[in-house]
């Protein structure tokens, strides 16, 4: 017996894989899950069950393992995070009933991080691994020390362009960044970037910290020499292998924590789920439970603070089931510590921007000391560390989520009209300041060019090799801010010398060293003065009306009066095209070949273009040549009781001798309609007036024509190719349709017009 | 209780007890003018953190309950007046592999107290000397 069914498809397999193998999304590669080999977020195969045995005020045994056996991780943690005090009430809590406290609003912050330093990492983990995203979310905008949240930007370009740096953090300091971070391609280069930042962070606002990361001995040198206020470059890891690998200890750490706080620096450390699998130590634990261990390391080190949140380890704790969800969860644990944290969202972890765009939301709405460390405020190609989640591209993005929201992710918008004066005035200031200390001779050239380029690729400015050269001499020469402070002085760039003198000050009293201490309007603000004291409803941060206002002032917002004035312009082209005389009322005509064409009140008298931007002059006409070229002939009149599409091409209907009507708005929505149907059963609609041209209206008119003599035509299909037409016009609808409406007046006759098409028709 | 003790209605000192805060020269922050700035009469000296300050606020940071970042604040009020060098040194020594043996790290320990009066950082060297010989860490690893 012969198969002759064909079963060849001319492909082999639905077509739709082939769309979604093209989505940025499928350039994200996924793991399974396979915790021996160190790929689980939450239970790892040789994660310990929480345990605390303490004999004569002494840890003998930590989550599973004997004091005897410690590594340098546990008795770290023994050491110095666990407080012996607490430890035996908070061990005893059942793990659930953590987690409900977590969530609990009742249950003050300073209760939970109290216990907290009682709490082994096993058991810290075992809590919030109870909680599902949503209760991760709001225990973190719970948890999280300072109650003004706030942002870090990355300033960094591909050339280590000291002007482009310059330029660029004064828009970062503008966009309302508390701290900004720099790091450079060439190594040598970092006292040239720590200068240039220094000096860009310094216009327009006092206070903006920033740091410079590079090699801990460069990098704590810079900080002496007064350019830098921070750092965070301090990486701790949650296995000992992984931390030797990383060529240090807790107590090497330790004594570098110590050594920026004696200099007056503050200081955070790192760390992030999967670096250790990144690195080959996982030693089969879960990502959570070891970013336990280095959070407990970090507090038991007196670290006022964390960049945790996946970090550089986000992109491959993401490639496992769950994984951003432990990167919520190993945040949680920070601020549960009692740390600042600066909550990660930099290394963007996916292609797609919708993965993006939902990491960031429970961090937005919620709250973080710093919601990114950092935000790429630069080109993604500028990013010398790596594309953040968010870059100078998506810059706008961030702000309007912040708009939709009513959330405050720290940011503002910056004008059009002032960004480019802001950027010229860093560029003087630091060319001033190149020339003064000898150090270079910046072109007015090169200024310009930097002034206006959005990133690197269009600047004609100073190459890595130059920068290498002033870095050297500016490190040579032992130059410190105080150098560049008075120089900033004499080159008449006063403010941004006062600014500047501002930050160094807040060196010597070393109120910017304690938990999540940022400046804003020239005051140290931190977990201190300005702590989160969320209990519910009404309570822990509100927005102003005043910062409410500044979240909703974007650029390019529409109004009545922009969409009137918009059609006052138009008015005039119009009046050169068509006259539309008012004739008497409207009667019933007899002609049956007659299309009737119902205007909207606003037709020509208020609106004067389509959403499609075609003027109404030439859409009548369009309309008109069509129902003559299907052999009817066209009566104009304009109905004053209604606005809707429907009503004004039944009524239009009604009006017509051949019973066929095309209803129209002045946004360019028309209907075909017949006098016997009900109002929203209508023959033929264009509902999408912006992407409508005037061969389909020109098409109508003949199908109008062809229905009057009792025949059917082909319908006219308006082919869409997706767009998000509500989000593209519908603000302009409202407002055009509102002023449409507001003209109606119920129980008006329709009137008969005469459209004259003067020289200027199209 | 020290009656003389900081706690967060003093924070920040800056603002609430600007005349508890002095430089390394004793310079008050309102001496810190631009116009001694231009003078010269500003150091770098002069913006260094203290002591003294960082005492302050380990008190400040105790009284909210934050005693492990105090014992940092308080550990680095010990290193404030110790050269730059001198602490790299020993930050060097620190990391794996770097001091040939407990004794090393002993030294240095006994060099802290003797030299900067700096009994906690002493006791963390001799805390991390003891634990890096029982983990294997004395071993040059370049």
């Amino acid at each position: 017996m012969t198969d002759d069914i064909d079963t060849s498809h001319g492909a082999n397999r639905w077509r739709r894989f082939d769309d979604w193998d093209e989505r940025p999304l499928r350039k994200d590669q996924f793991a399974v899950e396979d915790p021996e080999n160190g790929f689980a977020a939450f239970n790892g195969a040789a994660d310990p069950k929480p345990g605390l045995e303490i004999t004569d005020g002494k840890v003998t045994s930590m989550d599973g393992v004997a004091a005897s056996d410690f590594d340098m991780i546990d008795a770290f943690i023994a050491t110095y995070h666990l407080d012996l005090d607490i430890a035996p009430e908070a061990m005893a809590i059942p793990s659930e009933q953590l987690a409900r406290m977590l969530v609990d609003m009742n249950v003050p912050r300073t209760d939970l991080t109290r216990i907290a330093r009682g709490l082994t990492p096993a058991k810290l983990a075992e809590a919030v691994a109870q909680l599902n995203a949503m209760e991760l979310g709001f225990a973190y905008s719970k948890m999280r020390a300072r109650q003004t949240p706030g942002n870090q930007a990355h300033v960094t370009n591909a050339k280590d362009d000291p002007l482009q740096l310059a330029a660029d953090a004064a828009i970062a300091v503008a966009l309302g960044f508390d701290e900004i971070e720099t790091t450079m391609r060439v190594a040598r280069n970092s006292w040239s970037n720590a200068l240039a930042c220094c000096v860009g962070s310094a216009v327009g606002r006092a206070g903006t910290l920033f740091q410079c990361s590079s090699e801990e001995a460069e990098e704590l040198e810079i900080g002496m020499a007064g350019f830098t206020s921070y750092a965070e470059t301090v990486s701790v890891y949650g296995t000992e292998s992984a931390f030797i690998d990383g060529d240090d200890t807790p107590w090497s750490k330790a004594w570098l924590a110590a050594a920026y706080a004696s200099r007056g620096i503050k200081m955070r450390c790192t760390s992030g789920a999967a670096s250790e699998l990144l690195m080959g130590f996982h030693e089969s634990k879960s990502l959570l439970y070891l970013e336990a261990r280095c959070l407990c390391l970090q507090q038991g080190m007196g670290s006022q603070g964390t960049q945790n949140g996946g970090i550089d380890g986000a992109p491959l704790a993401s490639t496992i089931p769950g994984g951003v969800r432990e990167i919520l969860a190993e945040n949680l644990v920070a601020v549960w510590l009692d740390l600042e944290c600066a909550s990660g969202n930099d290394a963007r972890h996916s292609e797609s921007d919708m993965r993006v765009g939902a990491k960031i939301v429970p961090y937005l709405i919620g709250g973080s000391d710093l919601i990114c460390s950092g935000f790429g405020s630069i080109l993604k190609y500028d990013n010398s560390f790596n594309p953040s989640s968010f870059n100078g591209e998506e810059l706008e993005e961030f702000l309007v989520l912040q708009r939709d929201f009513e959330a405050d992710g720290g940011l503002t918008a910056i004008e059009d009209a002032t960004s480019l004066a802001l950027r010229r005035r860093a560029l003087d200031a630091l060319a001033h300041v190149l020339m003064d200390l000898d150090l270079s001779e910046p072109t007015e050239s090169m200024k310009k060019s930097v002034a206006v380029a959005s990133g690197s690729n269009d600047t004609e400015s100073f190459l890595p090799r130059d920068v290498a050269i002033i870095s050297d001499k500016i490190h040579d020469n032992e130059i410190t801010v105080l150098d560049v402070i008075k120089s900033l002085h004499r080159g008449g760039f006063y403010e941004e010398a006062d600014n500047l003198l501002f930050l160094v000050k807040l060196r010597v009293s070393g109120d910017y060293l304690q938990t999540s201490a940022v400046v804003r309007n020239g005051k140290v603000i931190s977990a201190i003065n300005d702590p989160n004291d969320y209990r519910g409803p009404g309570t822990g941060y509100r927005l102003t009306e005043a910062r409410r206002k500044e979240l909703a002032a974007i650029r390019d917002v529409l109004n009545r009066k922009e969409v009137l004035r918009f059609e006052a312009a138009s008015e005039e082209m119009e009046s050169r095209r068509i006259e539309y005389n008012t004739m008497g009322p409207a009667t019933a005509g007899s002609d049956p070949l007659e299309v009737v064409i119902g205007i909207s009140p606003g037709f020509g008298t208020k609106i004067f273009r389509t959403l499609a931007g075609h003027p109404l002059s030439a859409v009548i006409k369009s309309l008109s040549d069509g129902i003559r070229r299907g052999g009817g002939t066209v009566r104009v009149v304009r109905l004053m009781h209604t606005a809707d599409t429907s009503f004004l091409g039944l009524s239009a209907a009604r009006l017509s001798g051949s019973g066929i009507g095309i209803g129209i708005q002045s946004k360019g929505t028309t209907v075909i309609h017949q006098k016997d149907r009900l109002p929203h059963n209508n023959l033929e609609l264009f509902s999408n007036a912006p992407i409508t041209t005037l061969t389909h209206y020109n098409t109508l008119g003949y199908n109008a024509a062809t229905y009057a003599k009792g025949e059917l035509p082909e319908p006219v299909v308006v082919p869409t190719n997706g767009e998000a037409l509500g989000a593209r016009f519908h603000a302009r609808v409202a407002l055009t349709y509102a002023i449409e409406t507001s003209m109606t007046q119920s129980g008006a006759s329709p009137e008969e017009v005469e459209t004259v098409f003067l020289e200027g028709a199209q | 209780m020290n009656k003389s003790e900081l706690g967060k209605e003093d924070y920040p000192l800056a603002e609430n007890r600007p005349d508890s805060v002095v430089g390394a020269r004793n310079k008050t922050l309102d001496a810190l003018t631009m116009d001694a700035v231009m003078n010269g009469d500003v150091t770098m000296e002069d913006l260094r953190i203290t002591p003294r300050a960082l005492k302050q606020q380990a008190q400040i940071a105790r009284s909210v309950g934050r005693a492990e970042l105090a014992e940092n604040f308080e550990r680095a009020a010990e290193m404030a007046t110790i050269p730059q060098d001198r602490i790299m040194k020993l930050y060097e020594l620190l990391r794996p592999g770097r001091a040939e043996s407990k004794e090393t790290l002993m030294k240095e320990a006994n060099a802290l107290k003797v030299e900067f009066n700096a009994p906690l950082l002493a006791a963390f060297v001799e805390e991390a000397a003891a634990l890096y010989d029982r983990r294997g860490l004395f071993q040059i690893r370049f």
